[in-house]
């Protein structure tokens, strides 16, 4: 790229494009800040085709020195050059979103979003641990604001509830890491990445973080702030919180809490295995019986972000890659998700999945992408969903079946669970005047909608894309983790010659002579 | 080779998208013709590959399509395999599919949506040949999850109707139960052969007989676990005993659907991947065994509520359960070949019985309830005659040893192989496999007897009212009349007696073209092909690609004379007991059904195998749910979380007040400053 400092350019487009958002009408907001994000989109795809792919660890790095060892030091490995490819990618569809809907304070509102992106790529990019800190939790910012001055009618509530869980955590995280620095003397992250602290420091330190990043993830039980914030957020706050906030926790553990902290990482993964069963198994249930489409939605984010923490805490590169594709492709599914159900929120301005049904009569494209989001939520092969499902569940399997056995039973409540929202809002017959009347997607929509689709087959069909550029990154933290990595439940003991499995033995070689 | 396949897979996918995002745009000819077009292509260069195989000219091919997924040491790709076993599946799958797709020309055409159906259609059969074609197990699982959206969405066609949409969720969730057990034994294939891909897999498996492996903190032998994972998914969409409740309620589908689906391709999948996995099976005695019981008991129990059922789709349904009981037990004793053969033939008489329900249904209106049917025979012969040569094969009608119909090669050889086998699961199997024949005879008899022979007694049907009298609205609720009515008032038939002025018409040409087509195959397929299939010294046929057990071939053609006889004598029992029964004395039927009270109501309805898992599962987990979510998560969770700490600090209220005023930019802009501060000054500190 020849020392264009092309991540900074992709937080500074957004956040002078935010500045500039406030003073201007609402017209020319939205269309500044659709300018901006599509900009941001371009320099993403840049990004990533000057990326090499299996070059150099740590890419595009700039530095400036500021003062006392903190430094503005940006760079990407392929981990994080996806997740921000995710972020740019999601923005304008958020805009998009956001188009009609919002009609008070636009300025303001899009400058929220446009802070809200820039913070996003920072928080993947940065490589001084304060810098992080600072992306980290300013996100919180735009996004209380968002959720609390255009979401509905408990918004209040809601803005306080993610507020409160989220910075509770965060506080102690930045403990945390100003003893971290103290002691290793750098705030570089990769350099605390290979540093080995003491492992009897290790845990708590562990804890520190994971108290932050468990919140964000959500984890089950930190998970209620989740639906509160989806069901009160106007869509592309649901869009851009599911899709890209909730991955900030899976990238925590898998840049800071795994390779900072292997050991107590081990350590804890019963307990991280213990939290991801519950939470499939809980929040698929309670997805089951809710009544708010949002919600619904809302709870099975938080069943498979506990796919992600038991791929993660597998300590192989299936498992890490697995989780990995699970964080992609949550994010462009349930991110399409909340964008169907913005749709038709915007038609009949209600949430209630019984005041739907039979819009496949009058709605008939929507129905069909709706299927295939639907579907991909389900992790039906060829879609996004199920690369990184099948991945998480194969890595995690070599270590512990039991987790293995409880978690692959949100296929079956996840079948269950969105294939009994399907029916209630696409099937059936119509009930209501009003949401029968509905009109089909119309071509602001289909520009939303399709991208994500075709994002999401691409994913499902040819997902080498994305391994391919965290292929090295993934390797190196296994290597990292592979002197701590717990040992499978699951391994294979060879002929303990038994009589009985001698004559098994036997009856083999007959049939092999067979044929 | 490698082009033509390529074509026989892809063609339909093809057709499937282009007919699906056309719709109502391209119009309904030209969305039959590009499906129909596609799947008579794929049919045509599907019987070079199979008689190549048969001619012994054609060899295993593997064609690479993409790369799929490389994570570490699992990896796996999209390819297209080819060898004997697959060739018999493609020649299965494209000639159904494209004989429903002609025949649903006819069925589908009075309905608005028939763009969308055929789309649905080729999809189908564009999973299926993934599936067939798979070279890994991934790719198969593909296919498996393909298949069941297909059957997802044609079950649900008719998606206004509840009980529609209701099936088709059951079909999905039920066989999500089944693809846990194979995704779990994907799992355990991988961590001990290191691989998926099958090949490899398969020639590693015998060596691994006698290992251990760890299982939910036990250990068990390792073939035998991880046979019993993917058996699961293979019980799971084979609608084996215990998986089976979706499969009846599937007959909510459009009949063409049923005739390709749920009858001769996919829940056929479960059987071929036994078939294709034989030597892992045949590694792990258990697991084998565990098969030939679980075929057994299903083909047996499936029969029985064959017997009593009055929608005529619902008799074939647990017919085809049943029949699939027979193809595992087969696989289960280790006559693979005769698997195949199986399912080979029962896919053409098991369309064409499915495709002949259907023009019985169109001739009467919609009615699928035989009690109002009788004396049809006269009507719609053509049906009729197509009809009789599906039950002559379905019952295996032949001679020993000299000539029958289809049904007659494959299934006796199933239950002589069982006998052969010489084991007690093999025995245990015989013994069921001949008390099914004998109610597969008495049930298909049964439904020939009361849909063609007696006297009219369509008055009783509110459908045919409805025609008679120019009312053309469906009462999508009737389907169930049989079952929510009492058993035994059900056999009072003779009240409706009467064609209330009804002329019911043979289907068109483009719906008896399949059939004519496929009683060939009825008649036919065992006698032309059984050689190849189950003979001695065919295991040159198969070439390897399954297990292929030449003893048990000899112990087949040993087995005693009264063995062989026996499918036979049932079959011409329970031929005339079908005849006393609904022929000679009508009467007589609700006398027993009387007679067995109890059990007869047990059976009627099913084995209460829904009531139960309703109240085992479905109400558990509604009410889990809601306990989860009202106690757990608002009760405690958030009271001692979130909602105690907002009371505890007072000010939150107030706190909250001001963001929603004009304070919001100072806010942010104190909160980002502040942060920045106190990290400066900790480290300059």
């Amino acid at each position: 790229m020849g020392g264009f400092p092309i991540l900074s350019v992709m937080l500074l487009v957004p956040l002078a494009a935010a500045v500039a958002c406030l003073f201007l009408e609402a017209k020319a907001a939205r269309n500044l800040a659709l300018i901006a994000t599509l900009v941001d989109l371009a320099l993403g795809i840049v990004l990533w085709l000057n990326f090499d792919v299996g070059g150099a660890q740590w890419q595009f790095t700039e530095r400036l020195e500021l003062f006392s060892g903190f430094s503005y030091a940006l760079g990407i490995d392929g981990i994080a050059l996806l997740l921000i490819e995710l972020s740019v990618f999601l923005m304008p569809i958020c805009i998009g979103a956001s188009w009609n809907s919002i009609d008070k304070r636009v300025g303001e509102y899009m400058g929220a979003f446009l802070l809200m992106e820039t913070l996003m790529i920072g928080v993947f990019a940065a490589q001084d641990i304060f810098l992080f800190y600072m992306f980290f939790e300013a996100g919180l910012i735009p996004m209380y604001l968002i959720i609390g001055i255009w979401g509905g009618q408990d918004r209040i509530y809601a803005a306080y509830k993610f507020f409160l869980y989220t910075l509770l955590g965060s506080v102690l995280m930045l403990v945390a890491m100003l003893y971290m620095v103290n002691v290793a003397g750098t705030t570089d992250v990769p350099t605390l990445m290979a540093y080995n602290f003491d492992p009897s420091v290790q845990t708590w330190l562990w804890l520190a973080f994971f108290a932050s990043f468990a919140v964000k993830m959500p984890m089950w039980p930190v998970h209620t702030w989740l639906p509160a914030a989806h069901v009160q957020a106007p869509t592309a706050g649901s869009v851009i919180l599911a899709g890209v906030l909730l991955k900030m926790g899976g990238y925590g553990f898998i840049r800071f809490s795994l390779p900072m902290f292997p050991e107590a990482s081990a350590g804890f993964a019963p307990l991280i295995w213990g939290l991801s069963m519950a939470a499939v198994v809980i929040t698929s249930l309670i997805a089951l019986v809710q009544h708010d489409m949002k919600k619904l939605i809302a709870y099975s984010s938080v069943a498979h972000m506990a796919i992600v923490t038991i791929g993660l805490f597998a300590f192989n590169q299936q498992g890490l890659e697995g989780s990995m594709m699970v964080m992609l492709s949550h994010g462009l599914v349930s991110g399409a998700l909340f964008l169907c159900v913005g749709i038709i929120y915007d038609r009949l301005h209600t949430r209630e999945i019984d005041r739907y049904g039979g819009l496949a009569i009058n709605m008939p494209r929507y129905a069909l992408f709706f299927l295939l989001f639907t579907m991909a939520s389900i992790g039906l092969p060829g879609t996004s969903g199920f690369v990184g499902e099948f991945l998480s569940l194969a890595g995690i399997y070599e270590v512990s079946t039991w987790t293995t056995l409880i978690c692959a039973t949100g296929i079956i409540l996840g079948a269950a669970y969105m294939l009994y929202l399907y029916r209630r809002v696409v099937f059936g017959e119509q009930k209501n005047a009003d949401a029968a009347a509905m009109a089909d997607l119309d071509v602001r929509e289909y520009l939303m909608v399709v991208p994500l689709a075709l994002a999401v087959l691409w994913m499902g069909i040819y997902p080498e894309s994305f391994i391919a550029p965290m292929r090295g990154d993934i390797a190196a933290l296994e290597a990292r983790l592979a002197s701590a990595a717990p040992e499978g439940d699951s391994k294979v003991a060879m002929g303990a010659a038994t009589s009985k499995d001698t004559s098994a033995h036997e009856d083999n070689a007959a049939h092999e002579g067979a044929h | 080779m490698s082009s033509s396949i390529l074509i026989i897979v892809f063609l339909p996918l093809a057709a499937a998208i282009i007919a699906g995002l056309g719709n109502k745009q391209l119009g309904n000819v030209p969305a039959k013709v590009i499906t129909t077009g596609a799947l008579f292509i794929a049919c045509a260069l599907s019987w070079p590959i199979f008689l190549g195989f048969l001619s012994g000219s054609a060899e295993e091919t593997v064609v690479p399509v993409l790369k799929w997924v490389a994570s570490g040491t699992l990896t796996f790709d999209w390819a297209l395999r080819v060898d004997t076993l697959t060739a018999v599946m493609l020649v299965v799958v494209t000639s159904v599919s494209a004989l429903v797709h002609l025949y649903s020309w006819g069925y589908m055409s009075e309905e608005p949506d028939q763009p969308r159906f055929f789309a649905y259609l080729s999809l189908f059969t564009f999973a299926m040949l993934m599936l067939v074609t798979a070279d890994n197990l991934v790719q198969m699982f593909f296919g498996w999850e393909g298949v069941g959206l297909a059957s997802y969405l044609l079950i649900g066609f008719w998606f206004r109707k509840p009980s529609a949409s209701a099936a088709a969720i059951k079909a999905f969730v039920v066989n999500r139960v089944g693809d846990l057990g194979f995704m779990l034994g994907i799992f355990g294939t991988f961590l001990v052969f290191g691989t998926v891909s099958i090949p490899e897999i398969l020639s590693a498996a015998p060596g691994m007989a006698g290992s251990t492996i760890g299982f939910l903190g036990m250990r068990f032998e390792t073939m035998t676990i991880l046979c019993l994972l993917l058996f699961i998914g293979a019980m799971g969409k084979s609608a084996q005993l215990g998986l089976h409740t979706w499969l009846p309620d599937a007959m909510e589908g459009p009949t063409p659907v049923s005739a390709l689906i749920h009858a001769a391709t996919m829940v056929t999948a479960g059987v071929f991947m036994v078939c294709r996995l034989s030597p892992m099976f045949e590694a792990s005695p258990t697991a084998a065994a565990f098969v030939t019981v679980i075929g057994a008991a299903t083909c047996f129990f499936a029969a029985t509520i064959g017997c009593t059922q009055w929608d005529i789709k619902r008799v074939i349904a647990y017919s085809t359960c049943s029949q699939l009981g027979y193809m595992f037990f087969a696989a289960g004793v280790g006559a693979y070949g005769a698997a195949m053969f199986h399912l080979f033939t029962h896919a053409f008489f098991k369309a064409l019985l499915f495709l002949g329900a259907g023009s019985v249904i169109h001739a009467m209106h919609h009615e699928q309830d035989m009690r109002f049917y009788g004396d049809l025979r006269k009507h719609i012969p053509t049906t009729f005659w197509a009809m009789t040569a599906g039950t002559l094969a379905i019952t295996g009608v032949g001679i020993a040893g000299l000539v029958g119909f289809a049904g007659f090669y494959s299934k006796d050889a199933i239950l002589e192989a069982a006998f052969g086998a010489g084991s007690a699961s093999g025995n245990f199997a015989f013994w069921m496999g001949i008390f099914a024949a004998l109610m597969t005879s008495f049930y298909s008899w049964r439904l020939v007897f009361l849909t063609f022979f007696g006297k009219p007694r369509w008055a009783g049907s509110e459908h045919i009212q409805h025609a008679v009298h120019g009312d053309h609205h469906d009462h999508p609720d009737e389907e169930d009349s049989g079952e929510h009515t009492d058993a035994h008032s059900a056999h009072g038939a003779a009240a409706h007696e009467g064609t209330a002025g009804y002329h019911p018409h043979e289907s068109p040409w483009v719906m008896l073209v399949p059939l004519i087509v496929l009683s060939i195959g009825a008649v036919a397929a065992g006698f032309v092909f059984h050689h190849e299939f189950i003979s001695e010294g065919t295991g040159e046929f198969w070439k390897g690609s399954l297990v292929f057990d030449e003893h048990l071939i000899h112990a087949m053609h040993e087995v005693p004379t009264w063995v062989k006889w026996a499918p036979f004598t049932v079959m011409a029992l329970g031929l005339l007991t079908a005849w006393y029964g609904y022929i000679k004395n009508t009467s007589f039927p609700a006398a027993v059904a009387e007679q067995l009270g109890p059990v007869y109501t047990f059976v009627y309805r099913k084995w209460m195998f829904d009531e139960l898992y309703h109240y085992m599962f479905v109400v558990p987990a509604f009410w889990i749910g809601k306990v989860f979510w009202k106690v757990l998560d608002i009760g405690v969770i958030d009271r001692f979380g979130p909602d105690g700490a907002a009371w505890a600090v007072a000010k939150g209220s107030t706190y909250a007040q001001k963001v929603q005023s004009g304070y919001l930019y100072s806010y942010a802009l104190i909160m980002l400053l502040g942060l920045v501060g106190a990290i400066s000054w900790v480290i300059a500190g």
